[in-house]
């Protein structure tokens, strides 16, 4: 159904050619090139560091799959280079509204602030994503690329990991100092480091189909409780680029999904929903979810991130979200690493953040979909009470759980000093940057988080005006901010975001997080926190 | 403990006669329901989380007691 498959093509590989027992050595390997691995991939390279990435296909576009990008997403993908062009194809949206029945029970607005340089999510297929981060790719010499390579074996060494790879060619041999494992849901770097995987399992199942069609309904995010067209379940409609629109139907329990996803028995559901029937199927899949992240992130050499090492319920966009969170918080602690800049002891901090993370967003979309499919009679009369008080109430409004859409999670992590002044406002250690609204000397207008990117994305002393100068530490680079200084917030957006007097400053980790932060920062102080950051002490 | 659990109204029986006629002439799921939705309005009023769990842990306690005899020493 869907035309928008790319073709890549094998190419036999130099390593390809040696003894099996003298296989090439690469500091890093990539397995699997969809949007976690490919990210992954192009940070690390931005970094300096070269990267082997292997993918079992050859081929990407089966299917939208996932098509909400949070505004997380987008700033990292920026900081990646394809930041315009994921916003410039996409749809942009930030207004969501949950129907009960006929009625409107409310709306939503996930980005009601300006000056932000991304939007609060846009919709995009996830074929179109992953043909820009390949395209993004060819720039990036440090990057080898490899389609149609199957790691079939893997054994841990002390100081290496040694893979055995498949192709057209037959298997050859390389070894890695470390293996990020981006192979998704059904890993198979899961099953060869003998890792479990474990979770709840949801019975209710769901049908997707994106329809192409000209339509009036305007770029928001529609959840129904209960629609007329679809009576006692629930549905979603989502715009996405090219006319096409995400359908979303929840099915009961015992649905033969063979039957349901024929297009002859999903065309009168929806046109029943639209009221007519001037469409055309685009993608059609019939899935049940699971909510589950295995126990350890990090297994020796071996690190899990995206689907591989969590797989959430799908309301919420927290699935590929979470797994692009995964990439910018492993990228640089990896890179460091590899560089001998930090201790392998860095690598310990990503399975803190990013399982906490996990549990954070599986928490989340777990609630919503037991709102959505409540388990028991009990269930239902509870959501049956709240869906009928939010007729009128707000306390039953804000209960509605149609869905709790990605934010970045904020970390508890031994890597953040935590505030030894008081802050009224302003991201916390362990919170991401925000982003805001700046001016050069000369007029031009930029945002924080260009400044963040044009200062090397290491780590960034963002500095407001009437402090010390000289308290960033060598490799630290300098955001200065205010009055006499290289960038203005003749807004005040910067100051008030970051509850900023003269002299506040932020220690930024490599990936935007807040390491810590000080109102009035010494080089003694910066130096403590860095080293505190980077797992250097 | 957060819950109170002295007596809070100065005519007890008026409380309970007015909570048991609410339920007065519904069948068994439609007061389900309501008391749901009682439920749900009472802890929103409330509005603090320690007070709600004791609250549950108190009524299952006793409701655990009442089911199973043997919990009784």
């Amino acid at each position: 159904m869907s035309k928008h498959v790319t073709q890549f093509g094998y190419r036999r590989h130099p390593d390809q050619d040696r003894a099996p027992r003298a296989g090439a050595h690469h500091p890093v390997v990539v397995v699997g090139a969809g949007p976690i691995g490919l990210s992954l991939a192009i940070d690390l390279a931005q970094r300096g560091q070269a990267v082997v990435l292997l993918d079992d296909a050859d081929r990407i576009g089966e299917g939208s799959r996932a098509i909400c990008f949070s505004k997380r997403s987008l700033e990292y993908w920026d900081r990646l280079g394809v930041g315009r062009r994921m916003v410039e194809k996409g749809v942009v949206w930030s207004v969501g509204r949950i129907f009960h029945g006929d009625n409107q029970l409310y709306q939503f607005n996930l980005l009601p602030e300006q000056g932000h340089k991304m939007p609060a999510f846009i919709n995009l297929q996830q074929y179109y994503a992953e043909s820009y981060l390949v395209d993004r790719v060819g720039d990036l010499p440090a990057i080898d690329l490899r389609w149609r390579n199957r790691v079939a074996a893997l054994e841990q060494r002390n100081d290496h990991v040694v893979l055995t790879v498949e192709t057209p060619d037959g298997p050859y041999r390389l070894t890695a100092g470390y293996v990020a494992a981006c192979d998704g849901a059904r890993s198979t770097l899961r099953g060869l480091v003998g890792a479990d995987f474990q979770g709840q399992v949801f019975e209710d199942q769901f049908l997707i189909a994106d329809v192409k069609m000209t339509a009036e309904f305007p770029t928001e995010r529609w959840f129904w409780f209960d629609p007329p067209f679809h009576a006692g379940r629930s549905a979603l409609l989502h715009r996405q680029p090219d006319n096409v629109w995400r359908i979303d139907l929840q099915l009961s329990p015992d649905t033969d999904a063979t039957i349901e996803r024929r297009p002859e028995n999903v065309r009168p559901r929806i046109a029943r929903m639209l009221g007519h029937d001037q469409f055309d199927f685009e993608w059609i899949s019939i899935y049940r979810f699971q909510c589950r992240r295995m126990a350890r992130f990090v297994h020796d050499r071996v690190i899990f991130a995206g689907d591989s090492a969590h797989q959430v319920s799908p309301f919420g966009a927290r699935g590929a979200n979470s797994g692009l969170e995964d990439a910018e918080n492993l990228a640089w602690k990896l890179a460091r690493v590899i560089a001998g800049q930090s201790p392998a002891a860095l690598l310990e901090s990503y399975h803190i953040e990013r399982s906490l993370a996990a549990d954070e967003n599986i928490r989340e979309s777990t609630r919503s979909t037991d709102f959505m499919a409540p388990a028991t009679r009990q269930e239902a009369r509870l959501r049956q009470a709240v869906l009928a008080l939010a007729e009128d109430t707000d306390f039953a409004k804000r209960m509605v759980n149609g869905g709790r859409l990605s934010v970045p999670s904020v970390y508890d992590t031994p890597l953040s000093t935590p505030d030894r002044e008081s802050w009224a406002g302003g991201p916390c250690p362990g919170a991401s940057m925000v982003d805001a609204p700046l001016q050069r000397p000369d007029g031009v207008g930029l945002y924080l988080s260009d400044a963040f990117i044009a200062a090397g994305k290491t780590f960034a002393l963002l500095q407001f005006a009437g402090g010390p100068s000289d308290v960033a530490p060598a490799g630290v680079e300098s955001i200065r901010i205010g009055d006499g200084e290289a960038l203005r917030d003749s807004t005040g957006a910067a100051a008030a975001r970051y509850d900023a007097q003269a002299g506040s400053a932020y220690l930024l980790r490599p990936d935007s997080y807040v390491a810590a932060r000080l109102r009035d920062p010494t080089r003694a102080g910066i130096e403590a926190a860095l080293k505190r950051a980077s797992a250097s002490s | 403990m957060a819950l109170s659990t002295a007596s809070n109204f100065a005519r007890p029986d008026d409380a309970f006669r007015l909570v048991v006629e609410a339920h007065r002439g519904l069948d068994d799921a439609q007061s389900a329901v309501l008391d749901a939705a009682l439920v749900l309005i009472l802890a929103n009023h409330i509005g603090d989380m320690a007070v709600l769990r004791d609250a549950i842990a108190l009524g299952k306690r006793r409701i655990a007691a009442t089911v199973t005899p043997r919990q009784k020493s």
